[in-house]
């Protein structure tokens, strides 16, 4: 036993100087929040993580801020904002405003910014969030003036959102790989440690700008950890080791609100899920998508409400388009709804000539038991799926290199309130468009692009009509957003499923 | 002692690197790393290019000569995923899998070593069976189910130990127990039947003859050479530990080698998987040439044979 000490004492030794641990709780003012995922870089234009976009809001500033309570647009970074005509926006960037590192933000640093991410060199993760910008240029001390590629009313929405600001003179010295170990933002707290696959850790930034619409951040530190078990998860917020989890699993919800030291929240967010099918066929497990009748069948076989009943729970809503239901252009007017008929979709299957079904592959990387709950369904109905259950980086992957016969996909539209955050990453011939239909592209196209709002109304209307037709892409239902945290922190939830820890306090 | 050495030394890493052989090919099957690094938007045109910069379209034996004389020189490259250099990655990783696998080690020897000697020693009584019964038992309880199971316990409800993490040596203590109890029963076996071998043995009876006391019996004379498998074995389990560390590191969140080659698997991280490939193998038969010429330090015959 004494050996046994002793070896005890001599890891300790070793480990002490590794120490990276972190005590959650007030008394020490720092807030750990656990996830399981960790985005693969934490630059966020090179990541399209949930988590990579929390760390993005809390350690960089836009250049407009959209308030969550009122929808409405408030100066940010940009103090004035004004169109000279659909397709040229003109700022004015506040001025006094610094960097993690003391350099002075300018309008050069949202020039480059701007500039940087439409260049084909940044290698920006979702187009969708910059391809609208065609370039941007200094007309000013503090002007900057962004050309756009063609009018698109929804630039405000995306400013205020997926592009945050970088420091030029910074980004220039480290590159990117350097960037992505020490990020540098604006924002209220400023990263001092990237742990790659475990964490990030942050620390209030003392000069964050005085009347900044987010306010002065409370907390002093914040820690973001991965720990990729829901149990254990869940064992570290009752035991006080973490202060904050999220996509708690219903069951495991309910079992937490009886535990003392803990609030459990539910709402609704803007994440959908859905199931994408290759219906270009491109692999050999793909072809039965080919043929319209199969998906309507995997549509009509699946019971939504079942499983929102039982697993899903807290404030979810059944989707039928392909978009969140209360994005601008968003609808489910006239466009065709599947109900559960596991009769109606054997009857399809035989008359695309799979009597007895066939066997196929579905990816997936979040909510196993969503998924499994799919693959039950469709195997009542005579369709074999097997599961390949990755991370969300190597499933894209797969997705996009033709490999993924049917996916499993959750999208939180990076927050963005408008239509063409969800459905044009997906139909407008992106790496993610496993359909290329290219007549609901040109109509998502002209619908993100019109500045005559009936119009666009009028156009993405029609393009989720003929996607829920086709059922190429089936949605299931918004996501709910079960929260738990310990009761000595004030946090309040968003439906855009952006924790803003800059707004929490400790009670 | 010392050709013996030298033999088994030239064996150990003629199969280190048969595995790197075996290793760096199958990945170079399982997908088109050219692809990988370019990333699924880019043009034929950017793929042939970086096939042409990383000397991807050289033959194959001069890619793995170049590799391995890389490696051994511990540059492994960069992961794809995180864009930073894997042995960075890995020098941050290694020291949670090397620990928790000694400290597991450490903890299923002293317990199942002498519970093996004492079974042997108390042949066929209660004493025997209860050993037995919970050797069974201890195979039959899944890893993680164990250390879910004890962080219920000492974490939750007795409030003793951290839940998750690697940062503080109380941090190793359950995912130790966790992944060491994995290995009691196979050790306690091995220990109990080498014991009951020795203890048949003509020279242990003529100890006993010798009127020594049961305790000198079985501590100077039985136990020495009743170990000398278990030596052989330990050497094998601490291997699959440091492999079989994965659950544990997951459920404890230790983010330690293991759980990076799982993770590197999963996104096609090829440099990550090589090297780490590599590394456990090298680790491995490293054990086994150790354990190999510990056996013959302790049995003479082996050396001789």
């Amino acid at each position: 036993m004494k050996a046994h000490l002793v070896l005890m004492s001599a890891v300790a030794i070793t480990l002490g100087a590794a120490s990276t641990g972190a005590f959650a709780n007030k008394a020490n003012d720092t807030l750990v929040y656990a996830s399981d995922s960790e985005p693969e870089n934490v630059s966020p234009y090179h990541n399209n993580l949930r988590e990579g976009v929390i760390i993005a809001r809390h350690v960089f500033d836009n250049l407009i801020y959209r308030d969550p309570k009122t929808g409405k647009y408030e100066p940010q970074l940009a103090t004035k904002w004004a169109w000279a005509n659909p397709t040229t926006l003109d700022l004015t960037i506040r001025k006094g405003v610094t960097f993690h590192n003391g350099d002075p933000l300018t309008a050069d640093d949202v020039v480059f910014t701007l500039n940087y991410v439409v260049s084909p060199e940044a290698k920006v993760v979702t187009k969708q969030n910059t391809d609208w910008i065609k370039s941007a240029e200094k007309t000013g001390e503090d002007q900057v003036r962004i050309h756009l590629v063609g009018p698109f009313p929804a630039a405000i929405e995306y400013l205020a959102g997926p592009v945050p600001i970088y420091p030029e003179k910074y980004f220039k010295s480290v590159g990117l790989t350097g960037f992505s170990k020490a990020p540098i933002g604006s924002g209220p707290y400023r990263v001092t440690k990237v742990d790659p696959g475990k964490g990030v850790t942050m620390e209030k930034y003392a000069n964050y700008w005085k009347g900044s619409p987010l306010g002065q951040p409370a907390i002093g530190k914040v820690v973001f950890r991965v720990i990729p078990d829901a149990e254990t998860r869940m064992a570290e917020l009752m035991t006080g080791g973490v202060d904050w989890i999220w996509r708690v699993p219903v069951d495991q919800a309910k079992q937490l609100k009886t535990a003392p030291n803990v609030a459990v929240l539910s709402a609704e967010t803007m994440r959908v899920g859905f199931l994408q099918f290759d219906t270009l066929g491109r692999s050999e497990k793909s072809t039965p998508f080919k043929d319209q009748r199969v998906r309507q069948a995997v549509a009509y076989a699946i019971d939504r409400k079942a499983m929102l009943d039982n697993l899903v729970g807290g404030g979810a809503r059944i989707m039928n388009s392909a978009c969140f239901i209360d994005q601008f252009g968003c609808t489910d007017k006239g466009v065709p709804t599947y109900s559960y008929d596991p009769a109606k979709a054997k009857k399809l299957l035989a008359e695309a000539g799979y009597p007895n079904g066939f066997t196929t592959e579905l990816v997936a990387y979040r909510e196993r038991e969503y998924a499994e709950a799919v693959i039950g369904y469709l195997a009542a109905v005579g369709i074999k799926v097997n599961l390949n259950y990755l991370k969300y980086a190597a499933m894209r992957t797969l997705i996009r290199e033709g490999k993924a016969p049917m996916a499993f996909q959750t999208w939180g539209s990076f927050s963005v309130a408008d239509a063409s955050a969800f459905t044009g990453n997906y139909f407008k011939g992106s790496a993610d468009d496993m359909t290329g239909d290219k007549e609901v592209g040109k109509l998502l196209t002209e619908a993100d692009t019109s500045v005559d709002v009936d119009k666009r109304l009028k156009l993405y209307q029609e393009a989720l009509k003929t996607i829920a037709e086709k059922s190429y892409l089936f949605p299931l239902y918004s996501y709910p957003a079960n929260y738990a945290f310990s009761s000595e922190l004030s946090f309040t939830a968003q439906p855009d499923e952006l924790p803003r820890f800059y707004a929490a306090r400790w009670k | 002692m010392l050709s013996y050495t030298l033999q088994r030394l030239v064996v150990a890493i003629s199969v280190a690197i048969t595995v790197s052989i075996v290793a760096f090919f199958l990945l170079h099957l399982s997908g088109d790393i050219a692809m990988s690094i370019a990333g699924p938007e880019s043009t034929p045109a950017q793929v042939e290019a970086i096939r042409k910069e990383f000397g991807l379209d050289r033959p194959l034996v001069l890619q793995y000569l170049e590799w391995l004389w890389r490696a051994l020189q511990f540059d492994f490259g960069d992961s794809f995923f995180f864009r930073t250099s894997v042995v960075s990655l890995i020098a941050a990783r290694i020291p949670v899998t090397l620990t928790l696998g000694a400290i597991s080690l450490c903890l299923s020897l002293l317990v199942a070593v002498p519970l093996g000697v004492l079974a042997a020693v108390y042949n066929g009584t209660i004493i025997d069976r209860l050993a037995l019964s919970f050797s069974v038992i201890g195979q039959a309880i899944p890893t993680f189910c164990l250390g879910l199971g004890l962080i219920i316990l000492f974490s939750i409800t007795l409030r003793w130990l951290p839940v998750s993490g690697a940062s503080t040596w109380k941090h190793f203590i359950l995912p130790s127990i966790a992944l060491g109890w994995y290995a009691v029963p196979a050790v306690m076996r091995l220990s109990r039947n080498g014991m009951l071998e020795v203890l048949s043995a003509d020279y242990i009876r003529t100890a006993r003859a010798k009127g020594l006391s049961p305790r000198v019996v079985i501590f100077k004379h039985a136990l020495r050479n009743a170990i000398i498998p278990v030596v052989a074995l330990a050497a094998v389990q601490f291997g699959f530990m440091l492999g079989g560390s994965i659950v544990i590191e997951a459920v404890f969140s230790m983010h330690g080698l293991g759980y990076l080659a799982w993770e590197s698997i999963a996104r096609n991280d090829f440099p990550v998987v090589q090297a780490v490939v590599l590394i456990l193998a090298t680790i491995y038969v490293g054990l086994t040439f150790l354990a190999d010429v510990a056996n013959a330090f302790l049995d003479p015959r082996i050396r001789l044979a």
